[in-house]
């Protein structure tokens, strides 16, 4: 007899999942809707958590939660979205969205129907952790596949550089290296003078009246 | 497993969280007296002296001060998020402690992917620092909010990298097989940190770094944006980020030992006896001096300018520790380091 507990708990965190996800596209405010996203994220990896993958949930949370969502509620909190114009065009666009929603739930289904088709996922082998597992599969039998889908992210990563990036002449850039390596001698120059003695320069005179 | 057994499970976890979270609450306001008295005696001055023998009582007089004040909200702040932010602040500071271990098999939860949880719990409290700012309403506090925002997801890779070289060596990411990973009969020439020396170096820098302390302070700022994110705030809801932030401190120095320096292990080989053998003294010695140490950064350092954080955290900090990791790896493949007794 299995324990409740897990099962609470999924119900829970399903509830939370979808209240959260619904919150994420009615909510007004935008800030409040990336925050409902964040929840979203977060309830999803615990789920996962019950299901025992704990290296996929910890890293949903560092990756979505702790990385993408923080960048992703900077730019929500700088940019200053107004809602209002964007909502005039919903009715307009909801047909096209219902179609998309229709065709994505179609093949999720499909998914869920061909993997229930299919045996359970085998246990783990005993005494290895789901991660010691999940890493030895992916750097020895799937290795050349997670190789090109680093090359692939790098490629992307320099291409958002190469696009963001413009070279700005007019500014002015400070080079450390170039700062620590200055001596004295290229920053002050000391002038031999002559002493003053007062006498080559009289004081002026008064203007008499 | 019946309803009453998972009951019970649950009161001996609840008893069990009290007994980390109520010392950890009391070392924090312990902490904050050490530090007025360390920096004091840095600055040659006294220090708090009054309340107490040696002052020791003035960190509790200032909680019952800020619990009692008056919480003032600024107009047109979102409220929601204005009180939300420090519970989101303080949240992730204190479930980091469910993985730490104070000795062997002495910890909460000894789950297999501890390092991976304590990355993304730390991760966590940047979100209390951003909607603390943005939420206030306020020029200061944004301002503070987005310079700790870039700081801190800078900090954080150059971090996790650190403790990517921990994993690849301990080849584990449970914490109690890490520390255990540094024991031998060398004592301290055992542990991480001949290894991983400029990791361990990044690690601890990377740490100061992340709770926001002196010298990169910038998202506080006193003296050019008056508190940075948490300017707006008073009272309790003032305190719980102070919590959030001196609870953050202290991890760092239970980290920085239990991933580098042997944790509970004793420095001396194990064939001295009593001095040779582990124990969770150890590990609280070695937190106290690194705490200590953050005190003595704050007393020492100026503040460092924004654009020099960023270039140490992206240039200097994240290229070592790539080649690191492949010195790790090196290390590893040729079995140049021992790894468990």
């Amino acid at each position: 007899m299995h324990s409740i507990f897990p099962l609470v708990c999924f119900w829970a965190f399903a509830i939370v999942a979808t209240g959260a996800a619904l919150a994420v596209i009615t909510l007004r405010n935008s800030v409040h809707a990336v925050l409902a996203l964040v929840l979203t994220f977060f309830s999803t990896a615990c789920i996962w958590l019950l299901l025992q993958a704990e290296f996929l949930a910890i890293a949903l949370v560092v990756v979505y939660v702790g990385a993408v969502m923080v960048l992703f509620l900077f730019v929500v909190m700088m940019l200053d979205i107004k809602m209002e114009p964007l909502r005039e065009r919903f009715i307009k666009y909801a047909p096209l969205g219902l179609v998309v929603a229709a065709i994505m739930l179609i093949e999720m289904l499909g998914i869920i129907g061909v993997r229930t088709m299919d045996v359970r996922p085998g246990p783990n082998p005993a005494g290895v952790s789901n991660t010691a597992w999940l890493g030895q599969a992916l750097f020895t039998r799937f290795l050349l596949p997670f190789e090109i889908a680093a090359l692939i992210l790098t490629v992307g990563l320099v291409a958002a550089v190469v696009l963001a990036a413009r070279t700005r002449t007019d500014k002015k850039h400070q080079n450390p290296s170039q700062q620590v390596r200055v001596t004295a001698a290229q920053r002050v120059r000391l002038v031999k003078m002559r002493a003053e003695t007062g006498a080559e320069t009289p004081l002026p005179r008064e203007p008499q009246a | 497993m019946s309803a009453t057994s998972d009951m019970w499970l649950l009161l001996v976890t609840l008893a069990k969280i009290l007994v980390i979270a109520i010392p950890l609450i009391i070392a924090v306001a312990m902490y904050v007296w050490w530090e007025r008295k360390v920096i004091g005696w840095m600055h040659v001055r006294i220090g708090p002296n009054k309340i107490g023998p040696f002052g020791l009582l003035q960190a509790f007089a200032d909680v019952f001060k800020l619990l009692l004040k008056e919480i003032i909200t600024p107009s047109n702040a979102n409220l929601f998020l204005y009180f939300l932010a420090p519970l989101l602040a303080v949240i992730p500071a204190f479930a980091v402690w469910a993985v730490i271990p104070f000795d062997d098999r002495v910890v909460l939860s000894n789950i297999n992917a501890g390092l991976l949880y304590l990355l993304a719990m730390t991760s966590l409290g940047v979100y209390g620092i951003i909607l603390a700012g943005w939420s206030s309403n306020s020029r200061y506090a944004l301002l503070g909010a987005m310079r700790s925002a870039a700081q801190v997801i800078s900090y954080e890779i150059a971090m996790g990298m650190a403790l990517v070289c921990v994993l690849i060596l301990a080849g584990s990411l449970n914490l109690t097989a890490i520390v255990n990973a540094q024991a031998g009969p060398k004592g301290l020439f055992e542990w991480f940190w001949l290894p991983l020396l400029p990791m361990f170096l990044i690690y601890y820098i990377s740490g100061v770094a992340e709770t926001n302390r002196a010298p990169f302070d910038v998202a506080e700022g006193e003296s050019e944006i008056v508190a940075g994110f948490h300017v707006e705030y008073s009272g309790s809801a003032f305190a719980i980020f102070f919590l959030a932030e001196y609870a953050n401190m202290i991890l760092v120095s239970f980290l920085a030992p239990i991933l580098f320096l042997g944790g509970w292990l004793s420095p001396f080989p194990q064939s001295w006896g009593a001095i040779g053998a582990p124990g969770w003294w150890w590990l609280v010695v070695k937190a106290f001096v690194f705490a200590t140490a953050f005190l003595w950064l704050r007393a020492t350092f100026p503040r460092y300018r924004y654009d020099q954080i960023m270039r140490l955290g992206w240039k200097v900090f994240i290229p070592i520790s790539i080649v690191w990791i492949f010195v790790a790896g090196i290390f590893k493949y040729f079995h140049v380091v021992t790894i468990g007794g």
